[in-house]
């Protein structure tokens, strides 16, 4: 077993590159999140491992350098917040159509604009539909503890290579700034050339080699009809993602008679509320999507026939609701309760809303 | 058993790290913890707070509308939490700087003079750690040589030269804890 | 004698310019940003300009500037006060822009929004707050960070190996044809303050005549995040970045004549 040890969500995703053999890190301050490349430069790994780290001058250019050091076959990741994200969106949807693959952190804030630097959730539609332009998808982690911000880092580079596509971890300044236990991972060796070669020489831009033709990474095609095509690969990678990666957690579900549905941090908020609202003897259960993209419409979809109703706990205005809704049919009622602006819902506040929204109404 | 606290005061008077202290006493106790700061430019004066969890079992929110002990370290925080202390709970605060005294009757009050004391063992530094030993008093969480484990955990080895005189603080503060009110 | 005799208009010496607001600027104790802010709400009042100057905001500590001072404000994304700023001068040729910009904001994330609006002239005001470091986001290194200074994403010092030099971005604007006044100025003591106002209401004045973007850089402090109190703060500047950012008029005049040109023929 790894190391124990106590360490914030940010703290977490840092020490999880350096040990899952990252090639690089390339980021721009932001709050709440601008731990992960200050506890990098305190951990120089450039002398432990080799990995790079630097800081842009912008989000634009870290996630241009992320392009260009994937797109070489390397194991590269980025972190920034809401504001930061949406600069990143040109280049994120130059990767996904490049097929690149690399691991990019959204440390959500409140928005829109400068907003707040409190925690929120409001970034759901942007990460799991598209965000830039194109018809792209990310594959979208949602996690819900220090120990999956550590987890996810080598879940999301190793989805992420499979499929040639970015992945997101998709959190928020709950789990970033929050400290619990965690084991770390033990490490994995960075990738030599030669492994690379071996490995990703049928598309990385490391040098052309005697023995292969030359690479070319590009998202340009200007005849429609392969464009259509390259397209059309993408949404089949997409559809095997959905029926090869969905993953969920269940909670006190085998008798629910009502289901609260959340991700990440409204999830931890959620499971108190589940054994609040048990104590009072409602019988509720909690549904927690792991993967926002590819999303769990099938045990949602099975949960719809046990369940009367279902309550959508979301620190937005309502997003994540209408892929639960989608899921579930028309059968029963599916509400949304939502705080936004950086506040948190408290375990009380969704008892509240689940006796007013679905029980009493 | 679970635990939880919310400690508030202003920003540098070392709030943050008191709960990170506890947090990683309760590690070494072997149990499961949370810690969740407020954050943001805190350091322009304003207030900070962090709730700490510790329990014997998997912990779910770490975010709460209540508290079984409140820690309380200037007047904005009592305004704020002492509500919010579940009835028959702890409430523990430092009368220095403090206005209005907690006025519930329904939870057990206790006092220390947290800045008096830190003051009389010559740092002002050890006022956390004071208010610490008081709390252990009031709630004996974490045993005290867990406390000293935690120090060792949290502090930077180049700073282990103040473990003494940290745990003397959290000793004396232990002493010193005074009951204002029974339930 | 009473305090009515003491606090009585004969007596006084100082007060608070009626341009700044009665809000407590959010700004840490010895700050530079609120040295800077009264700077220019005196110069907005000495120059009867207050009805007609739109101030541009950053994302930095001086976010909130527009709290401060009486006039119209916009806030601006990070780094893009000085496209915001283009935006509002050439639909309102009439109007006296400025923008307030940090370093990180200014030199990093928006720097092809200055040199752009430099080097097209846009006739307006810059004020650029050089404290070498982000101070708003805790601390991390700036462009202008110095070589060897410690900050949170460069612990051990910065190293131009790793982070590159630090940029004299004042230096590179003064090359450009469109700008018209540039100048490095601080606001450590009474002298400097008053030279300081000086070249703010000369900057203003040129943007006012349309002669370029007036461009002045104040070398500033930021005790918070250096970890110094604000009297060493003000030592540690004189000594270590006045040496490299070395105060004084980088350029004082009109933006380049466009008759200098001669145009290709069609
Ligand atoms: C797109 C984006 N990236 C990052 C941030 C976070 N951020 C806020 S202020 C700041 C830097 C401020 O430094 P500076 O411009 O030097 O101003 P100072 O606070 O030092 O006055 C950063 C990186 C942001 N708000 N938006
Ligand atoms: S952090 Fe620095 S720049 Fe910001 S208000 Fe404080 S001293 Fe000024
Ligand atoms: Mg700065």
């Amino acid at each position: 077993m790894g190391e124990l040890r106590l360490m914030k969500g940010n703290e977490v995703i840092a020490e999880a590159a350096i040990r899952c053999g990252c090639d690089g890190y390339f980021g721009y301050p932001i709050t709440p999140q601008s731990e992960v490349m200050e506890t990098l430069m305190d951990r120089e790994p450039w002398n432990e491992t080799g990995m790079v780290v630097l800081q842009a001058e912008s989000e634009i250019a870290s996630i241009h350098m992320i392009y260009g050091a994937a797109a070489s076959g390397k194991k590269v990741i980025t972190s920034s917040s809401s504001p930061g994200i949406s600069l990143m969106a040109e280049g994120i949807s130059y990767i996904a159509g490049a097929e690149l693959p690399c691991v990019i952190v959204n440390v959500q804030r409140g928005g829109p604009g400068l907003g707040t630097i409190q925690p929120s959730q409001a970034d759901y539609f942007q990460s799991t539909k598209g965000g830039g332009h194109g018809d792209y998808r990310l594959i979208v982690l949602a996690p819900s503890s220090v120990q999956e911000m550590n987890d996810f880092v080598e879940l999301g580079f190793q989805l992420a290579f499979k499929y040639r596509n970015p992945a997101m971890i998709l959190t928020d300044g709950v789990i970033g700034q929050m400290m619990e236990k965690v084991v770390l991972a033990d490490y994995i060796p960075r990738l030599t050339d030669e492994e690379i070669n071996e490995k990703y020489g049928s598309w990385a831009t490391n040098g052309r080699k005697a023995n292969r033709q030359r690479n070319i990474i590009t998202s340009l095609e200007m005849d429609s009809g392969r464009m259509e095509k390259n397209n059309i690969r993408l949404q089949e990678k997409y559809t095997k993602m959905e029926e090869e990666e969905v993953l969920f957690e269940e909670f006190r579900c085998e008798d629910a008679e009502y289901l609260l549905v959340a991700f990440g941090s409204s999830s931890r908020i959620c499971q108190k509320a589940v054994d609040l609202a048990r104590e009072k003897g409602i019988k509720v259960g909690l549904l927690r999507p792991i993967t926002l993209f590819p999303f769990p419409k099938k045990p949602i979809a099975a949960l719809a026939k046990q369940v009367k109703g279902m309550l959508v706990v979301e620190m937005n205005a309502g997003q994540m609701v209408e892929d639960v809704q989608l899921a579930a049919g028309c059968a029963i009622p599916v509400k949304h309760f939502g705080r936004m602006g950086g506040i948190i819902p408290s375990p009380g506040e969704v008892v509240e809303a689940l006796e007013q929204k679905l029980i009493g109404g | 058993m679970t635990e939880e606290i919310i400690i508030a005061g202003f920003g540098g008077q070392g709030v943050l790290s008191m709960g990170k202290i506890l947090a990683y006493s309760g590690v070494m106790a072997d149990q499961e913890v949370s810690w969740f700061p407020s954050y943001g430019p805190e350091m322009r004066g304003g207030t900070a707070n962090v709730t700490v969890i510790l329990s014997e079992s998997r912990i779910s929110s770490p975010v709460l509308n209540e508290y079984d002990t409140a820690i309380i370290l200037n007047q904005q925080s009592m305004d704020k939490f002492e509500h919010m202390v579940k009835p028959g709970g702890v409430l523990i605060y430092d009368p220095n700087g403090i206005i209005h005294p907690p006025k519930r009757a329904d939870i057990n009050i206790y006092k220390i003079e947290g800045t008096l004391i830190a003051a009389e063992l010559g740092n002002v530094k050890t006022f956390n750690m004071v208010v610490l030993g008081a709390y252990l008093k009031a709630k004996p969480v974490v045993k005290m040589e867990s406390v000293e484990k935690g120090l060792q955990k949290s502090l930077p080895t180049r700073h282990h030269y103040l473990i003494p005189m940290n745990l003397e603080a959290v000793q004396k503060g232990f002493e010193s804890l005074e009951l204002v009110q029974a339930v | 004698m009473e305090l009515k005799d003491i606090i009585n208009p004969n007596n006084l010496v100082y007060e608070k310019p009626k341009l700044l607001t009665e809000n407590t600027m959010h700004y840490c104790p010895g700050c530079s940003h609120g040295v800077v802010h009264r700077i220019l709400a005196e110069v907005i009042e000495d120059m009867d300009i207050q009805d007609k100057t739109i101030g541009v905001s950053p994302v930095g500590c001086a976010v909130f500037a527009y709290n401060y001072i009486e006039i119209d404000w916009q806030e601006a994304a990070h780094g893009r006060a000085p496209a915001v700023a283009t935006g509002i001068a050439r639909t309102n040729p009439d109007k006296v822009v400025f923008t307030y910009q940090g370093d990180g904001d200014l030199a990093s994330i928006g720097t092809a929004e200055i040199l752009h609006a430099c080097n097209r002239g846009e006739n307006m005001v810059v004020i650029f707050v050089n404290n070498g470091i982000y101070g708003m986001t805790g601390g991390q290194m700036a462009p202008t960070t110095l070589i060897g200074q410690v900050t949170a994403t460069t612990p051990n010092g910065r190293d131009v190996g790793r982070n590159g030099y630090p940029l004299k971005i004042t230096e590179l604007i003064a090359q450009l044809p469109g700008t018209s006044y540039v100048t490095r100025q601080s606001v450590h003591t009474p002298a400097t303050i008053r030279k300081c106002k000086k070249a703010i209401a000369k900057a203003f004045q040129a943007a006012i005549d349309k002669k370029g973007t007036s461009f002045v850089e104040v070398v500033s402090t930021c005790n918070m995040n250096w970890k110094m109190t604000p009297v060493k703060a003000n030592e540690w500047m004189v000594e270590n970045m006045f040496p490299f950012y070395v105060p004084g008029d980088l350029k004082d005049g009109s933006k380049t004549d466009p008759e200098s040109y001669t145009p290709l023929k069609n």
